[in-house]
């Protein structure tokens, strides 16, 4: 409980980071959102105008503390400002529009990779030495190189462009659906056709997340499972005549996978990052094409609102793994009572 | 009375730790083949630009042309020679990479030692930043740093990558420090008065290298994928040549609708091998410190009474 607790403690000050982090970045870096979209405007507003953009943004020439109190107090409230790019749409509203298409295809890729990398890791493991760990082992090792927007563009490249297999953009068929993902057209929209090319457009880029962040999995859960093998327990469980099925899952695996969920945990924010990438070479409609559309047109409210949803996720992911690990490792809950 | 036989030849001692050195680096065949790898892009670091002395922004006739003998890989939507772009990026890239690696990995040392070997508050503070930015996701936060810098260039994405890129390291230091702070040396060289800093840099630093060098080139593939990462974005100096900024001009002309492969092919193969040749140095470091992690020729029959063995190790 006592771990716990400190678990929680731990994300509640890296929230606090990370929405500061958040506030001190723009402000620390000259200009300001409204002079940019002045800027933009080419200076043909009057003064009032200026003014009422100002406080449109929340510029305000307060002290820096009474800034930031703002800023928490608007946060708490779920105010993150109002998106350029999309003006006057507020920010939050474009995100909850992107983030269930985000999630779904990287929810879905992650799981799938996960459970694949860590499974051909046990494998690959128990059969060390042999042909498939000779080959599969170098190879992942290459593919873990890749960088995802890279594999992105090649396999959009083969299989969308040059053998038209699957779409080459986008996240559903424009022709046949309405975009956007409200409540209404959930109901209205939600049709067989609509569904089927949603899944269809999903496939490459989920397909490219998987393939770049199994290796790690696979690699990470081969070195521990490794180190496992040759633990007495298992050398026990060989002595007394298991099968060697039983053996490999449930007396290595199953200790050997610990070390994999506390880098699952680790490398979330990477897959995530790498994800992103990934749906801007898809176009595809998620917070990575939203980031693209911010960093382009020097949209800083979407922008920070963004990395603030996505710092959220990820130390949301992170905790639960923590959870996970306490429930499957009866030595974290037992070491600190 | 002269004892020659204790007469060790300073300089053939120093030949015997060279070539202990050699051997151990090439008695693993990942570790070789990494350092091959390694090795060619350094070498084309270096002396690329020299060979090939020609301007790779220059415009030229040959505009979208697939590979050629005169053109060996092709060439842009504004005639620039690929081949001269991937060789000149392979400077930028690789000496960006090495560089921030270093930045990063030096941060990561100081913080994860003193951590470590402090303890009390100053361990709790710094660790506790650590694990911020090891839970923080990385690269949105270099994109939200990157895009706020109204300078861009290498200093700003190294600046970026290095603040994102540390955490990892003083991680695993700090808790090899944590593991080595009461050993016998250490508290040896306390009582002998010696300063903490002596102690931490000449006494615990020096077991510490193997991670120390994971962690190099662990930093160096991340400060390699992230700059390509940003500048494909847009967030660099996209005047400069590299293998990022290349990636962003082939993106920016839509290289893939006019099916250009060979615009973006390249530079990708060339991060991709080079990544995957610090990870099999990494890997292979893992076999030569971890030996159970190590290939063994194995009788078949007598698999598992040997692996039992290893559990001594």
């Amino acid at each position: 409980m006592r771990h716990l607790l400190r678990r929680i403690g731990f994300y509640l000050v890296a929230l606090w980071a990370s929405a500061t982090l958040n506030f001190l970045i723009p402000r620390l870096a000259p200009g300001n959102p409204a002079q940019t979209l002045m800027a933009r405007l080419h200076g043909r507003l009057t003064p009032q105008a200026q003014h009422a953009l100002e406080i449109l943004f929340g510029i305000n020439h307060d002290p820096l503390w009474s800034q930031y109190l703002q800023y928490l107090n608007n946060l708490l409230h779920g105010n993150l400002g109002v998106s350029i790019t999309y003006f006057p749409t507020p920010v939050s509203e474009v995100i909850a529009q992107e983030i269930p298409w985000t999630l779904m295809l990287v929810g879905i890729a992650l799981v799938i990779s996960f459970v694949l990398g860590t499974l051909l890791g046990v494998i690959v493991a128990w059969r060390r030495g042999s042909r498939l760990d000779a080959i599969l082992s170098p190879l992942f090792t290459f593919l873990s190189a890749i960088p995802y927007f890279w594999l992105a563009l090649i396999l959009l490249y083969v299989l969308g462009f040059l053998l038209n297999w699957f779409p080459i953009n986008g996240g559903y068929d424009t022709d046949n659906t309405v975009p956007g993902l409200t409540p209404d057209f959930i109901l209205s929209g939600l049709t067989p056709d609509f569904i089927l090319s949603a899944i269809l457009h999903g496939v490459l880029p989920a397909f490219t997340i998987v393939i770049s962040s199994i290796a790690g999995w696979l690699l990470g859960m081969r070195n521990a499972m490794i180190t496992t093998l040759s633990e007495d327990y298992v050398l026990m469980a060989e002595a007394k005549g298991l099968s060697s099925r039983r053996v490999m899952l449930v007396y290595a695996a199953r200790n050997a996978i610990l070390p994999n969920i506390t880098s699952f945990a680790l490398s979330l924010g990477f897959v995530v990052s790498g994800a992103l990438l990934t749906e801007i070479v898809f176009s595809y409609p998620g917070i990575g094409y939203a980031l693209l559309e911010a960093v382009t047109n020097l949209d800083y409210a979407l922008l920070q609102g963004i990395f603030l949803i996505i710092a959220i996720a990820v130390l949301a992911a992170n905790f639960l793994a923590d959870l996970l690990y306490v429930a499957l490792d009866p030595r974290v809950r037992l070491e600190r009572n | 009375m002269s004892i020659p036989s204790l007469q060790v030849d300073p300089s053939s001692f120093q030949l015997q730790r060279l070539r202990d050195f050699w051997r151990l680096l090439t008695i693993n065949r990942k570790v070789s083949v990494g350092l091959w790898i390694l090795a060619f892009f350094v070498l084309v670091a270096i002396f690329g630009p020299i060979i090939f002395h020609q301007d790779a922004n220059a415009l030229g006739p040959d505009i979208l042309q697939p590979p050629s003998p005169a053109h060996w890989l092709g060439t842009t939507q504004t005639g620039q020679d690929i081949f001269l772009q991937v060789v000149v990026g392979t400077r930028v890239s690789v000496v960006f990479g090495l560089v921030t690696g270093l930045v990063a990995t030096i941060i990561s040392v100081v913080v994860g030692l003193a951590g470590g070997y402090f303890g009390g508050w100053i361990d709790e503070v710094l660790s506790l930043l650590s694990n911020v930015f090891l839970v923080l996701p990385a690269l949105p936060l270099a994109i939200v740093l990157a895009t706020f810098v109204a300078y861009k260039g290498p200093l700003t994405i190294g600046f970026v990558t290095v603040i994102t890129g540390w955490s990892w390291g003083a991680r695993v230091l700090r808790a090899q420090t944590l593991s080595m702070r009461s050993r016998d040396f250490v508290e040896a060289s306390r009582a002998s008065g010696e300063t903490s800093w002596r102690i931490i840099f000449y006494e615990i630093f020096p077991n510490e290298i193997a991670i120390v060098a994971a962690e190099l080139l662990g930093t160096v593939i991340y400060a390699i994928l992230a700059e390509t990462g940003l500048e494909y974005l847009g967030l660099g100096d996209v005047t400069t040549v590299s293998w990022g900024t290349m990636f962003y001009w082939a993106g920016n002309n839509d290289a893939l609708l006019l099916g250009a492969w060979w615009w973006f092919l390249p530079p990708g193969v060339c991060i991709s091998l080079l990544g995957a040749g610090l990870a099999f140095i990494n890997f292979g470091i893992d076999e030569i410190a971890n030996p159970r992690l190590r290939k063994e020729e194995r009788p078949k029959l007598a698999k598992f009474k040997k692996s039992g063995k290893a559990v001594e190790a």
